[in-house]
């Protein structure tokens, strides 16, 4: 393991932290764009992340360890997963330790964890956000699972660097399975965010919220921690997805010379991939939450689907 | 692999019919259907004109022209007018659980795969690894004809089981002979008027398009 490659590894490590929270204020610049407003400014959530950071925090008197503690590791396990995935270079040092089950465990664990923590305080809202993200989160976990394994079968590996090495690197070949999984996944991106088809991360109405009713009892360092980590978890799954969908232009092993093309085209990527959400957002109205099953379902479905493609038409 | 880009391009647009199969066995709004309709219809076109170039049959660049003309233009405006008339529009029909209708479909896609698999070793065509795609097309408008209760989804899921038939011969055989082809274009353009009239008589019978109250017409 050579020097360059570790300080490639903490340059990326800074960089999806300082870029999470930029991401979601260009997603709801976008939002308010679409929606005729003029919004908060792109920079508005490191505003927020500052103001709470300075908050006195207010713990609850039954509040236990496992709720202090919650969101640093929420906080560690969506930064793990964010730096893991390579976005800028194939090389990095962690990367060869987790493979693609590996990162579904990193957010399975985060989700245990804020899920025991909501229902920690014991009030009602905290337990019911937490089954419904148990809902939510059973059912997308499959789905996330087949379109890795779809792209797994492709490269013959569940090593996200071999993955996308072999889909950036080589001849260019259109995989009809990709189309697919691609479309699961951004299903899954939806559910898994709390991302407006099924969830809405700016309501704070009790009938309709499912990420929001899991923290609302936390403030200040705790609350900039949980909405720090729910950045980052955004900016890790579209990570993933341009890893798997549009990795082209991503830096070779060793080849520093291309780092920073290897960046503006990311920064490009990441700024399409944020506005289309937004768009996403903008033309999809909330389902109910008994819908959700059936959205997810299909996200499966189609993983499935993507899966037997890949073996009747690429093999 | 070995598969060339106009292989990879028709690999693709099968994909995408699988996939609008599936939409259209989802789909809960009648008009969003016909829509889909349409993309098939279009889909499936480019599709048969990339065969054409690709294996140089003149007579699929005609196919290509007629689907293109029948399939995305023709019947999906025929069928806009009809739920224009029939003020249809905004329907939302009622049909059982959506997840179990797409999980029998997926054992059907299944099913359809390995039936496939045996055939489209014997075929000689660029486009052969796609009739499985094409016959899952096929079963799943045949599911969705079945699921249905009302007139018009039944009717394109009709239609679009004809598309898939379709594909499977263009996959399988580079096309039928024109003959064939113009019949059944005019076989199914004829047919979508017949039924268009039908619809009006068994709305003016029966004060609705559900299907279900045509069972009272039993002999006793």
């Amino acid at each position: 393991m050579s020097a360059s490659a570790i300080f490639l590894q903490l340059l990326q490590n800074v960089l999806v932290l300082l870029a999470a929270p930029l991401l979601l204020g260009w997603i709801n610049q976008c939002r308010a764009w679409l929606q005729n407003r003029n919004g908060a400014g792109m920079l508005q959530p490191y505003r927020n992340l500052l103001k709470l950071f300075h908050k006195d925090a207010v713990l609850a008197h039954n509040a236990s360890q496992l709720f202090r503690t919650t969101p640093y590791i929420l906080f560690a396990c969506m930064w793990l997963a964010a730096a893991l995935v390579p976005v800028l270079a194939t090389d990095l040092p962690l990367s060869p330790a987790v493979d693609v089950i590996a990162l579904v465990g990193i957010f399975a664990l985060a989700r245990v964890f804020i899920s025991l923590a909501a229902m920690d305080i014991g009030t009602a809202f905290g337990s019911l956000g937490a089954r419904r993200e148990m809902l939510v989160g059973f059912l997308a976990e499959p789905a996330l699972l087949m379109v890795l394994f779809t792209a797994s079968t492709i490269s013959q590996s569940t090593s996200l660097i071999t993955i996308v090495e072999t889909l950036a690197h080589k001849q260019f070949v259109l995989y009809p399975s990709m189309t697919f999984a691609a479309v699961a996944f951004v299903m899954v991106l939806l559910a898994e965010n709390a991302r407006v088809p099924v969830d809405n991360p700016s309501t704070h109405l009790e009938l309709t919220m499912i990420h929001e009713a899991m923290v609302l009892e936390y403030s200040a360092r705790h609350l900039a921690l949980v909405e720090w980590a729910s950045a980052l978890k955004l900016l890790a799954y579209m990570a993933i997805g341009i890893a798997l969908f549009i990795p082209y232009g991503i830096a070779e092993a060793g080849n520093w010379n291309a780092l920073p093309a290897a960046i503006a085209l990311l920064t490009f990527k990441l700024l399409l991939a944020g506005a289309g959400l937004a768009f996403i957002e903008t033309i999809s109205a909330k389902m109910r939450i008994f819908r959700v099953p059936e959205f997810m379902g299909t996200a499966f479905l189609l993983a499935v689907l993507g899966l037997l493609t890949h073996f009747l038409l690429e093999t | 692999m070995g598969i060339p880009i106009t292989g990879q391009i028709i690999n693709m647009c099968a994909a995408l019919l699988l996939l609008i199969a599936f939409a259209m066995l989802s789909q809960r709004r009648i008009l969003s259907l016909i829509n889909l309709f349409s993309l098939q219809g279009l889909i499936l076109a480019i599709s048969t004109s990339v065969v054409a170039y690709s294996s140089q049959q003149q007579h699929l660049y005609y196919s290509a022209a007629l689907t293109l003309l029948l399939k995305a233009i023709v019947l999906p405006m025929i069928l806009h007018r009809l739920i224009r008339k029939l003020n249809i529009k905004w329907d939302v029909e009622t049909m059982f659980n959506i997840p179990t209708i797409m999980l029998v479909g997926l054992a059907l896609v299944v099913f359809a795969f390995n039936l496939a698999a045996p055939i489209s070793q014997m075929a000689a065509t660029i486009t052969r690894s796609t009739l499985g795609i094409a016959m899952a097309s096929v079963l799943l408008s045949f599911l969705m004809m079945i699921t249905r209760s009302k007139a018009v989804p039944q009717v394109v899921g009709f239609l679009a089981m004809e598309n898939g038939l379709f594909f499977a011969a263009t996959s399988a055989t580079y096309g039928m002979p024109m003959v064939v082809e113009l019949g059944i274009a005019l076989d199914v353009l004829v047919g979508m008027f017949i039924l268009g009239i039908f619809f009006f008589q068994i709305r003016t019978a029966f004060d609705s398009l559900d299907l279900k109250h045509m069972e009272k017409l039993k002999e006793e």
